[in-house]
Parts: structure tokens; C-alpha cells; sequence
């Protein structure tokens, strides 16, 4: 991107090439607009998540029934629901569940993911065969319709959701772990470690461990975009997030029945999913072209 | 090619079985004795007596999977709860609504997805890429049910279009079977077309770049005929087997499409099922998506062997 044609930039000042590798990281990244943006919109959704108890906003479960189904006005910027709720506070609080579906769900699926992959990826033989053929059964059934199974058979709740879509991603970070390791298990270095005799467990943590880490970032990124659809999905359906307790997915499953009355209840929830998502997977693209080395 | 098919056939078998045993342990997940549930509201003795010796309860569990996956070997996968039809039977119902769905997506998904990667490939880097580019991202990342219920507010209840929902078998009325499930189709179809549109972009770029392409070029082919003759026939294999996956995707997206506009399918199944707490039916379901799945990946397995040249020799 940069014009090298210009008689005032030689290649060898190109400040992304000759900084330390974690800056030219971050240099990279930041020259990407689109992962700015990605990561703009994600930062004012966790920041409007964590101040919700601060932001001067209505209980978001508090009735009102002289404001039933009121469209947006000064009194409540995003209208009020079919109980004369305040959609934008439900819109705020209902931000903390999204959020906290996606994470904690991704958190799950990692850290039950990339251990199980580097196993199977590192130590080969048997135990990878067990491994992998659990993870191809687990990815046959689709993503969906796994974490529906699962919740439905652990009961509605969000903390069964979270639950439930992880186990449902966790096949993902075995598949990719265990596919990273296997390409850096015969690379030299990794050679000459064992070649010195360090102790398979310093081998893992030393060289292993680190060189996964950025494919698997960039698929935790990207899957918290899938997750939290998942979650908004689930709590749609009724296998989320239990009313009263604001959640984007439910707030579009009642706002599914006053399209008519009150199309302004199932515009914002919608809204903030894609915007939440987009801002997921713009930042995802981003750090993935970050953290390739190949890509300068 | 058939000893290739053969490996991949053998391959699949202990996946189909480890599957089955993931849908047989889900109901150990129930909280409570698994009895009261299969019998539902029924709480006569004899009726339980019956059940506990039909689903072999008292004996040791793997010995009741053994039962399980015998009959759902013989295509007997239950009884549903609350219709008291044969699982197989309600799903044999369903499906075709769900197939009808997905094969009408899926073109929409193929029509809009392939000539937007095509374009956006052959004009890198112009404004026309990044506005494709930035519309497959957010057809991935609008959730496919808020697509569904803005598309019905505006198309059917404020211009009445389309209807808003419900389903006509084609054989009953074609033309209005079709037009009732083209708003569902076409939002079910975006997200797929996203990804399609993603991949035959970064395939025709790998192909383009390739020595042919150039040779085609430098011989001074029009640059329609390389576009179109030379590099896309190459760059749509991958893009052949993707689409086999993605049908998975789409009975998964087709939950709550169905849902949203009332079709009566394999995902409307599925959730009513888990609101009835109708164990057995969830249970079918999910096996049978999940060998139908694994189908699909051998018929792409097959369909990339048949349209990859180089393959056929070993």
C-alpha cells in the first residue's frame, strides 16, 4: 500500500518492516481500516455492556402501562415495548448477555479445544485417532442444531446456552490446533529442542504453545461472531436467556408479534446483533492479516 | 476412484457410530429419572412397568445403546411423545418442505454468490471489491432471523407482496408453493451466498495468477474467454464440493427460517419437539441431519475426485 515510487520513502524506512515484531503487529493492524472499525464497534458494545449499572437509563424491567408499544421519542430514544418497557435500556442490558454468551462460550470451546489438539496433533498414533474421530462426529451434526440438542436436554438458561455452544465449537479448536501442531511439530527448531533434551511438557509451552496461539486467536475472534448468533438464535427460540431478563433474542421473539403495532421493538435488537457480529468478524479478518508473517 | 470411495466409506462408519452414541447420551442428560419423562403425563404403574421393560432401563447402558442403535438400524427410531407417530415416519414427512427450502436457497445462494466472487476477483482492489467484499461480510453477520422478520414487515405486511408465511406442497400448487417460499429462501440463501461469494473470489484469484491463465492471455484470447473459459472451470471445484457442505449449513439455517415464516419442516420439527420435551424425535432428528451430513461430505468427496483430472490416476 505504501508508494514506494515516492522519492522521499525507501522500502528499507517502511516503519511497518523494520519495528519489533509485536508493534509490526500492531502497526499492521492498524493501517487495516476495516479491523479499526471492527474493533471500534466491539469496543463500544463491551463499554456500553460493563457501564450499564452506571448510564443514567430506566430499570430495563420495569413496566409501565401507560406507555405501552410507545414509538422512539425524547422520553425513550428506542420506543417502549408491549409492557411499557424501555427498549434502549433493555437494548444496554441486553448487551451484557450477548457478550458474556459469546466470550464465555469461545472460553469454554478453547480451553477444552486447544489442549485436546495438541494432544492429538503432538503425541500422534492412538490417542490422536480417538480424538479426531470424536471431533469429525461432533462436527457432522451442524453447529446449530448440536447447541439446540444440547440445551434442550440441559434446560432454557443462558449459563446451559453458553454451555451448549461451547461444546458445539470446541470440535473447531481441536481440528485447528491439532493441524498447527502437526505442521510446527517438524520444523527445526522444534528438532533441535527435543535434540537438547528438553522435557516434552517445556517443548509444548516453549515452542509449541506459542506458534498456535495467532490461527487460534483469529478463530476465537471469528468465532464469537458465530457464538453470539448462536446465543441470540437460542434465546430467540426460548432456549436462551429466560424473560424477564433482557436478551436480544428474546427481545426479537416477542417483537416478532407486533411487527405491525411496533416494527421499532425488532428494529434495534437485530441492529446490534449485526452490528456486534460485524464487529467480530471485521476485527477477526484484520488480525488475521496482522498476524500472518507471510503478508507484509 | 472406487477404492478411494470405498476408504472414504469405511471411514465414515465409525463416525456415523460415535455420533449415534453422542445422540444416545443426550438423554442421560435429563435431570431426573428418564422414565418419567418418556412416559410424560402418564404415571400409571403398568404403563411405566411397560416402558422400563421397553427401553430396557433396568439393564446396564450399554446395553440399552445396543437396543437403541439396533433399531434405529431397522429405520425404527421411536415414538413421538405427543403424536404418538413412529419418529421415522414424522421425519419422512418434513423433509421434503426442508429440501424444497434448501434446493431453492441454495440457487439463490449459487445466482447472486458466484458472479459476485467472479467480479470481485477479476476487479481486486477496486471499489467494486470492497463494496462486494463488504457486503458478503455483512450477510455473514446478519443474523438470518432479523433478516426474516424486516423482510416480512416490509414485503409482505407494507408492500403485500409475498405472503408473510406458511407452506404449499408443490405438488398441490406450484407457482404458489413457489412464490410462498421465496422470502424464505432468499433469506435463508444471503448468508450462503456471503460465503460463496468469499471462496470463488480467493479461488479465482489463486487461478488467475496461474501460468495457463497467462499463456491464454499472452496468446491473446479475449480477456472474456480466459475469465470465463480458462480460469473459472478450474476455480469452481472447490467451490462444487463447498456447496455439497454447505447443505448441512442449511438444514441448521432452515430452524429458524421454518420458524420465523411458519413452514412446517425439519427445523420446525426440532423445536417444537423441544418445547413438548418429545426426547425421541429431538434425538432423531439430530442423527438423521448427522448421517445426512456425512453423505454430503462423501458426495463431495466424489464429485472433487470426479472433477479433478489429476486425482484419477491413482
Amino acid at each position: 500500500m505504501t508508494d514506494t515510487s515516492a522519492p522521499r520513502a525507501p522500502l528499507t524506512a517502511d516503519p511497518v518492516l523494520t519495528a519489533k515484531p509485536e508493534s509490526r503487529v500492531w502497526k499492521k493492524f492498524r493501517r487495516h481500516k476495516s479491523a479499526m472499525v471492527g474493533g471500534i464497534l466491539v469496543a463500544f458494545f463491551v463499554i456500553i455492556a460493563l457501564a450499564a449499572p452506571l448510564l443514567p437509563i430506566p430499570d430495563p424491567a420495569a413496566t409501565d402501562w401507560g406507555a405501552v408499544r410507545k414509538a422512539p421519542s425524547w422520553a425513550h430514544w428506542m420506543g417502549t415495548d408491549e409492557i411499557g418497557r424501555d427498549v434502549m435500556s433493555r437494548m444496554i442490558w441486553g448487551a451484557q448477555a450477548s457478550l458474556l454468551a459469546g466470550v464465555v462460550s469461545v472460553s469454554i470451546a478453547v480451553l477444552v479445544g486447544v489442549p485436546l489438539g495438541i494432544i492429538a496433533g503432538f503425541f500422534g498414533g492412538w490417542t490422536d485417532a480417538v480424538i479426531s474421530r470424536c471431533t469429525e462426529a461432533l462436527l457432522a451434526a451442524p453447529f446449530l442444531i448440536l447447541a439446540i440438542a444440547l440445551a434442550a436436554f440441559l434446560g432454557p438458561s443462558l449459563t446451559n446456552a453458553m454451555i451448549a455452544i461451547g461444546i458445539s465449537a470446541t470440535p473447531i479448536f481441536i481440528r485447528l490446533t491439532r493441524g498447527q501442531v502437526i505442521s510446527i511439530k517438524s520444523e527445526d527448531y522444534v528438532d533441535s529442542a527435543r535434540a537438547i533434551g528438553l522435557p516434552t511438557k517445556r517443548i509444548l509451552s516453549r515452542y509449541i504453545l506459542p506458534n498456535v496461539a495467532p490461527p487460534i486467536l483469529v478463530q476465537a475472534t471469528l468465532t464469537i461472531a458465530t457464538a453470539i448468533i448462536a446465543e441470540a438464535s437460542l434465546s430467540f427460540l426460548g432456549l436462551g436467556q429466560q424473560p424477564p431478563e433482557p436478551s436480544w433474542g428474546s427481545m426479537l421473539n416477542t417483537a416478532k408479534n407486533f411487527l405491525n403495532q411496533a416494527p421499532w421493538m425488532a428494529l434495534w435488537p437485530g441492529l446490534s446483533i449485526f452490528l456486534v457480529v460485524l464487529g467480530f468478524n471485521l476485527l477477526g479478518d484484520g488480525l488475521r492479516d496482522a498476524l500472518d508473517p507471510r503478508e507484509h | 476412484m472406487l477404492p478411494f470411495l470405498l476408504r472414504r466409506i469405511l471411514i465414515a462408519i465409525p463416525t456415523i457410530l460415535l455420533i449415534s452414541i453422542f445422540v444416545f447420551a443426550l438423554q442421560k442428560l435429563l435431570p431426573g429419572d428418564p422414565l418419567l419423562v418418556l412416559a410424560g403425563e402418564e404415571r400409571d404403574p403398568e404403563t411405566l412397568a411397560f416402558l422400563r421393560e421397553k427401553y430396557r432401563l433396568n439393564d446396564p447402558i450399554w446395553m440399552q445403546y445396543l437396543a437403541w442403535i439396533g433399531n434405529a438400524l431397522q429405520g425404527d427410531l421411536g415414538t413421538s411423545l405427543r403424536t404418538n407417530q413412529p419418529v421415522t415416519e414424522l421425519i419422512a414427512q418434513k423433509l421434503p418442505v426442508t429440501i424444497q427450502l434448501a434446493v431453492m436457497s441454495m440457487i439463490f445462494a449459487l445466482v447472486i454468490g458466484i458472479p459476485a466472487g467472479i467480479l470481485s476477483a477479476v476487479k481486486k482492489g477496486t471499489v467494486t471489491d470492497y463494496i462486494a467484499n463488504f457486503v458478503a461480510l455483512s450477510g455473514l453477520s446478519i443474523p438470518n432471523f432479523w433478516l426474516g422478520i424486516m423482510l416480512i414487515l416490509l414485503v409482505a405486511v407494507k408492500w403485500q407482496l409475498l405472503p408473510a408465511s406458511g407452506y404449499v406442497p408443490l405438488s398441490e400448487d406450484f407457482w404458489r408453493s413457489i412464490t410462498t417460499m421465496l422470502m424464505p429462501s432468499f433469506v435463508l440463501g444471503t448468508a450462503l451466498a456471503a460465503t460463496l461469494m468469499r471462496h470463488t473470489r480467493s479461488s479465482m484469484l489463486s487461478v488467475l495468477s496461474a501460468d495457463y491463465v497467462r499463456t491464454a492471455r499472452a496468446k491473446g484470447l479475449a480477456e472474456r474467454v480466459v475469465i470465463l473459459k480458462h480460469a473459472l472451470r478450474n476455480a469452481l471445484t472447490p467451490i462444487v464440493t463447498l456447496t455439497a457442505l454447505l447443505f448441512g449449513e442449511l438444514v441448521a439455517g432452515a430452524v429458524l427460517t421454518e420458524q420465523i415464516f411458519t413452514i412446517p419442516g425439519f427445523g420446525k420439527l426440532i423445536v417444537d419437539a423441544v418445547f413438548n420435551r418429545d426426547y425421541a424425535v429431538v434425538q432423531g432428528v439430530v442423527l438423521v441431519t448427522a448421517v445426512g451430513f456425512i453423505f454430503m461430505n462423501l458426495l463431495a468427496d466424489a464429485l472433487y475426485f470426479v472433477l479433478n483430472p489429476r486425482l484419477r490416476g491413482h
